[in-house]
């Protein structure tokens, strides 16, 4: 048991936290740029050009293909070294999630746009709304409702893949665990269990709740659209 | 571009890849069978297991993968538990993508109609006439776009087992990174490597779900 | 004295407090077309169901040949096969061709010969004017044409009755015509039927025996003739001046 108390020694569990609030500040950033640029693309999707719709998806489609890692090494190692620019971890990670997320914020919302049935904007404009007036009161309010569920799956998404940034060299909560074990190896031989036991644990701690969330507002619009 | 760096380089790679492909391919069939059990025990409501089931769904679902690889990797040894780098992989993989596959063939099961099931059930066909003949193949058409995006998820997914000292892909290409000073060869070498792996599987899939639509839906 | 096919002995049937069908008693004779009516909400499909062992029940029995039908039991799939089911929703297998949704229960569950299951099928696909389908899919169809062949599914089992749920209701209206002259048809032929239906014209062609079914209990039993045009009760009398456009 002396590896739980070193989980709980003098400042240990605090930085853990932070190492942990390290990640989500990452993901937290890049869920704000997701979805401001994905709404973007999401509308860019939706438009006419066949160009445009073309250029958005293969974006989307070479943004999927590469596991996060590979581009997280494409923009800390690749970029950093043949630019010269010096870009820290933390904000190659920036970069990179919002990226990814960018895509898929606008795979989703154009998703949700095109859940709205046709005759909806059509009988919205036949009782005399404007363009406008139909996205504002009629398309928007139930895009949105079918969107939340899956905007909050993708965050949850989002803060555990930030746990890739620890093999990029960011300090976040996985090395600061290792600091700690590293620091304690001969009062506590087994921390490695207790630490990343509780690293499981707060992971577990930030995305259920999440996770319950959008199953509750799943739900509860099924309740309402049935 | 330095060519010679490439040949002499690329069968770090292949070896690389192989690794990637096989722990990658046995963590997912794992992963279907584990969800496969998962999707019953909750689709027939089975006491105690189906509690058990929600419970791993959701610690699987709501952690990350590289947490799930360390606690096996470095944290298990301490209570006994050795594992290889490969076990290790192939436990985590299972472990996140069981979860997956269990809630897509889940939703799978629970998009065939009630009326479907009772009007086989008024033909005469016994339950398991019922599952074999009307529940599996509907389930599999409808579950197969959600199961092969899971598949895709997982094999992507590998390039973390280089957190556990897998000589994977990823940790072939940070060898070589951090070894020379060849950083665009190396990266380039890495994203061919998951091109030709994942491309295939992605073509493969989606030509696979065209032709059960059309037999279906 | 003819030979009785399914006994109905004071059914009670109650999804939780609330009661959907309460002492009834039918007996349905060979080669007797039974027309079950009456308003929405009455528990006519419901009794439907319960004859089929679809839903269980509370009190009473259903006996087919003097075996009883019991709900959720194992000899269930053995008595299934000496009654067919059409719902409203035409349930083909949409991902079986129609000829495969025919012999579905023949080759798996009866274990008839192949060769001859499928002669059957197309002598049956004919008989209702889907000569040519057997190998379309559900979806290829339309919806009258899905009901007859969902009819064929049923027909083929050689069931001793048939239980008909709204087989119409779901259609467009041009197409009713053409399911319901498939099932005066097996009328005709002597089919035992148990039919639920909202088209009073139909009702009356077809029908040996209608049973008004109201709040769910039997108000009134009679002859098509006597029913329609002489009702006897209140409440049928009521019910049936919904179908006209008079008040």
């Amino acid at each position: 048991m002396e590896g739980l108390k070193i989980v709980f020694e003098g400042n240990n569990f605090l930085r853990l936290l932070s190492g942990l609030w390290v990640t989500i500040r990452i993901a937290l950033i890049s869920i704000g740029f997701s979805l401001i640029l994905g709404s973007l693309l999401g509308a860019a999707m939706r438009m006419k050009s066949k160009a445009v719709r073309a250029v958005c998806r293969a974006y989307l489609e070479i943004v999927r293909i590469m596991p996060q890692l590979v581009w997280l090494f494409i923009v800390f190692f690749g970029i950093v070294r043949t630019l010269g620019i010096n870009l820290s971890g933390e904000t190659s990670a920036i970069i990179v999630f919002t990226i990814w997320g960018t895509a898929e914020m606008g795979d989703l919302i154009r998703g949700g746009f095109e859940s709205v049935p046709v005759h909806q904007y059509e009988s919205s404009t036949s009782l005399g709304l404007t363009k406008f007036q139909a996205y504002i009161y009629v398309i928007f309010p139930q895009a949105i409702r079918l969107l939340i569920p899956n905007i909050i799956n993708l965050s949850t998404r989002m803060i555990k893949t930030t746990a890739l940034v620890s093999l990029i060299g960011v300090t976040e909560v996985l090395k600061v665990g290792k600091q700690i074990i590293d620091a304690n190896r001969f009062e506590a031989p087994n921390a490695a269990l207790w630490v990343y036991g509780t690293i499981f644990v707060m992971y577990f701690a930030v995305c259920f709740p999440l996770s319950m969330l959008s199953t509750a507002i799943e739900k509860k619009q099924k309740k309402l659209s049935a | 571009m330095d060519l010679t760096f490439i040949t002499q380089h690329y069968p770090l790679y292949v070896k690389a890849a192989v690794l990637t492909v096989v722990t990658g391919t046995i963590g997912i069939v794992l992963s279907a069978i584990v969800g496969l059990i998962c999707a019953l025990t909750r689709y027939y409501k089975i006491p105690v297991l189906r509690t058990i089931t929600v419970i791993y769904t959701e610690l699987s679902r709501n952690t990350p993968l590289i947490v799930q690889l360390f606690f096996l990797y470095f944290g298990l040894p301490k209570a006994g538990i050795v594992l290889s780098s490969e076990a290790c992989g192939i436990i985590g993989l299972t472990f996140l993508g069981g979860s997956y596959m269990s809630e897509s063939i889940l939703s799978g099961f629970q998009s065939i109609k009630k009326a479907q099931i009772e009007s086989a059930e008024s033909l005469g066909l016994t339950r398991g006439q019922i599952m074999r003949y009307v529940v599996f193949p509907r389930a599999a058409a409808a579950a197969m776009p959600a199961v092969s995006a899971n598949i895709i998820f997982l094999l992507k997914e590998t390039s973390v087992f280089s957190a556990v000292a897998l000589a994977d892909l990823m940790y072939i290409a940070k060898d070589l990174i951090g070894m020379y000073s060849s950083t665009t060869e190396s990266l380039l070498m890495l994203v061919i490597a998951y091109l030709i792996i994942i491309l295939p599987i992605s073509l493969l899939c989606s030509v696979l779900e065209r032709r059960l639509r059309r037999g279906g839906a | 004295m003819a030979e009785t096919i399914i006994e109905v002995k004071n059914l009670h049937k109650q999804f939780g407090d609330n009661v959907i069908l309460k002492d009834i008693s039918i007996s349905v004779e060979k080669g007797e077309v039974i027309v079950l009516i009456g308003p929405s909400g009455c528990g006519k499909s419901t009794f439907l169901r319960c004859l089929n062992g679809l839903e269980p029940i509370q009190g009473g029995s259903v006996t087919l040949h003097g075996e009883p039908v019991l709900y959720g039991k194992k000899s269930l799939t053995k008595i299934r096969q000496h009654i067919g089911m059409v719902f409203q929703s035409y349930d083909l297998f949409p991902h079986m061709t129609i000829a495969q949704n025919i012999a579905l229960a023949p080759l798996k569950v009866q274990k008839r010969d192949k060769k001859e299951v499928e002669e059957e099928t197309l002598k049956l696909l004919d008989r209702v004017g889907l000569a040519g389908k057997a190998d379309s899919y559900p979806n290829e169809l339309s919806g009258g044409q899905k009901q007859r062949a969902a009819i064929v599914r049923s027909l083929i089992i050689h069931p001793d009755i048939i239980l008909l749920d709204e087989i119409t209701a779901a259609l467009d209206p041009e197409m009713v015509h053409e399911v319901l002259k498939v099932v005066l048809d097996l009328a005709k032929s002597g089919t035992t039927m148990m039919i639920v239906t909202h088209e009073m014209a139909f009702a009356k062609a077809v029908a040996d025996r209608v049973i008004f079914l109201d709040g769910g209990e039997i108000v009134e039993e009679g002859t098509p003739d006597e029913f329609f045009d002489a009702p006897k009760t209140e409440r049928a009398k009521q019910f049936l001046k919904t179908f006209t456009y008079s008040d």
